[in-house]
């Protein structure tokens, strides 16, 4: 990990324009300006078709803004992607079936050439902390879908990322084990002190896991507001039951639905994607 | 999904001997009183005797075993000297195509338009090509037949790897080379050996039919003509079973081979009975 004194990601300007065939252009953000700081821990709310799944991929690298720049610990994106600083976790856990659980946390050591002895250590640390080494020989399909994802999040740990991009990734579990991947991502957090970035529709998840919620709406997305969460950590299943926790819930879920323009129907909309998650 | 539990208690790989056992006897069984029951109405003395009793065929597969084993091994060299070549062939127009996206555009629809052509009506012009008596055109009849369905699956499995994947190896940084070797290879190899099982199959066939067309009398697809001109048709059936049994032995083969490749993949698909 690397120390900088620079914010972790500075957006400026960042706009992104997908071309639609024989259509206007889908304008899927405009006007992004943000920065995160070391060890922040961001979410990206708001109702679908709001970017933020495009913001993610535009700090990840895995898209290039249409305009504006991104940086990343003071280098552009690309700069940063090339030296491996990022992590990333998608919505599927995307593990390869013919790797056991332990080569598949192995493969981005394997990708960047990281020493065979350094590796096997890496790879049962990062298992440990997902509370996962006991799983270490075991395929993937033998897994359960809370347990896979948790296979993801060691992956995208064991290169020991700068900064952590996670886009949904316990949208598809249920609540009960979302709420404990919860816990134990703060956890994780707090360990590795790595900086997170993290989409999610569920509101509850949002507000307790981060530093900083950035509420989203679309057409054009953009950003509407930033709320600072400011419970105490460590936080645990005493946070989920303190006041503060449901004004904060309250709050932004009031900035996703009415502070910005678009009436009872948008509202609506950010009610069903809040509940979807 | 399951849960881990339950799967994780799974046992080996290779089914207990007593499970392959209870796979196998039901079909066995059925094949054996089919044989018994064959035997007993040929032996009757039916006034319609389609094939000879099985103790005919057996009785000539050994008066005929010098001839037969030659044809045997004749056409098993052509038929596996074919599948040899025209997996490989398969496989370099699969990676060509996969990695260049030019070669994808030039190349696919030829394999696509050669897959059209009635490959029976193209042995005699290989026989002309490569001589008649040359085992080297029975062969090539085989790698065409194989060709096909080997080199469509082999590309379907580097390029369908799925776009979630591409872009966790592209958040590596890695390279196309490591896309290759980490990803797609191994994405690959199940579509490869389902293609390769289909191909052992057909490799015999083209084999055997190029046979047809003239060549050494010594290989079974002549053997079977001329014992079928001669009135004998135990020794042409003796030698169908051959080549059967030759043919289902080279898938077996395979199969071996698969389960060594890819045991993952057989973790995942073969379930317990």
């Amino acid at each position: 990990m690397q120390q900088t004194t620079e914010p972790a990601v500075r957006l400026s300007g960042v706009e992104k324009v997908f071309p639609v065939k024989g259509s206007e252009p889908t304008v899927a953000l405009t006007g992004i300006d943000l920065e995160v700081g070391q060890r922040e821990f961001i979410s990206l709310i708001g109702p679908s078709g709001c970017g933020k799944s495009t913001l993610l991929r535009v700090v990840g690298n895995l898209i290039a803004p249409s305009s504006g720049t991104c940086e990343v610990n003071g280098k552009s994106a690309e700069q940063a992607r090339l030296d491996r600083e990022y992590g990333m976790v998608f919505q599927a856990p995307v593990l390869f079936d013919w790797r056991t659980v332990e080569a598949n946390v192995r493969l981005p050591l394997e990708v960047t050439n990281v020493p065979r002895d350094r590796r096997e250590a890496l790879v049962r640390e990062k298992l440990e902390l997902v509370e996962l080494g006991g799983f270490a020989r075991h395929y993937p399909h033998q897994l359960s879908g809370g347990m896979q994802q948790r296979v993801a999040i060691a992956r995208a740990l064991a290169l020991q990322p700068s900064l952590l991009l996670m886009d949904e990734p316990f949208g598809a579990l249920d609540e009960m084990t979302r709420e404990r991947l919860n816990a134990e991502l703060l956890d994780i957090w707090g360990e590795t002190g790595t900086t997170v970035i993290f989409v999610t529709h569920s509101i509850p998840e949002a507000v307790f896991l981060s530093t900083r919620v950035v509420v989203m709406s679309p057409r054009p997305g953009r950003i509407a507001e930033t709320i600072d969460i400011d419970l105490p950590h460590p936080r645990g299943e005493q946070t989920r039951e303190a006041d503060r926790y449901y004004e904060l819930v309250t709050e932004v879920r009031e900035a996703i639905r009415g502070r910005t323009a678009g009436g009872a129907d948008l509202a609506a909309r950010a009610r069903s994607d809040a509940s979807f998650g | 999904m399951t849960v881990s539990g339950e799967r994780a208690s799974r046992g080996p790989l290779f089914p207990a001997a007593t499970d392959t056992a209870r796979r196998w006897l039901p079909p066995v069984a059925v094949f054996v009183a089919v044989l018994i029951a064959w035997e007993i109405y040929s032996s009757g003395g039916g006034f319609f005797n389609p094939i000879p009793a099985p103790s005919a065929i057996w009785a000539a597969l050994f008066e005929e075993w010098t001839l037969l084993s030659s044809a045997a091994l004749a056409t098993i060299v052509e038929a596996l000297g074919g599948l040899v070549i025209g997996t490989t062939a398969a496989l370099i127009v699969g990676f060509l195509t996969s990695r260049w996206a030019i070669a994808r555009d030039v190349l696919l629809p030829l394999a696509i338009g050669a897959s059209t052509i009635p490959i029976i009506a193209v042995a005699p012009i290989l026989n002309n090509w490569f001589g008649v008596l040359n085992p080297l055109s029975k062969m090539s009849m085989a790698a065409l037949l194989v060709f096909f369905p080997v080199v469509i699956n082999v590309t379907r499995g580097l390029v369908e790897v799925g776009p979630a994947k591409l872009e966790l190896m592209r958040s590596y940084a890695a390279d196309e080379t490591t896309v290759m070797r980490k990803l797609r290879v191994p994405h690959m190899l199940p579509f490869f050996f389902t293609a390769l099982k289909v191909g052992t199959t057909l490799a015999f066939i083209g084999a055997i039919v190029g046979e047809f067309f003239g060549g050494t009398s010594e290989v079974l697809g002549r053997v079977v003509l001329q014992a079928i001109s001669g009135g004998k048709f135990d020794v042409a059936w003796a030698a169908i079973i051959i080549g059967a049994v030759a043919a289902i032995l080279a898938y077996v083969a395979v199969t071996l081979i698969e389960r060594a490749v890819i045991p993952w993949y057989w973790h995942i698909h073969d379930e317990p009975r």
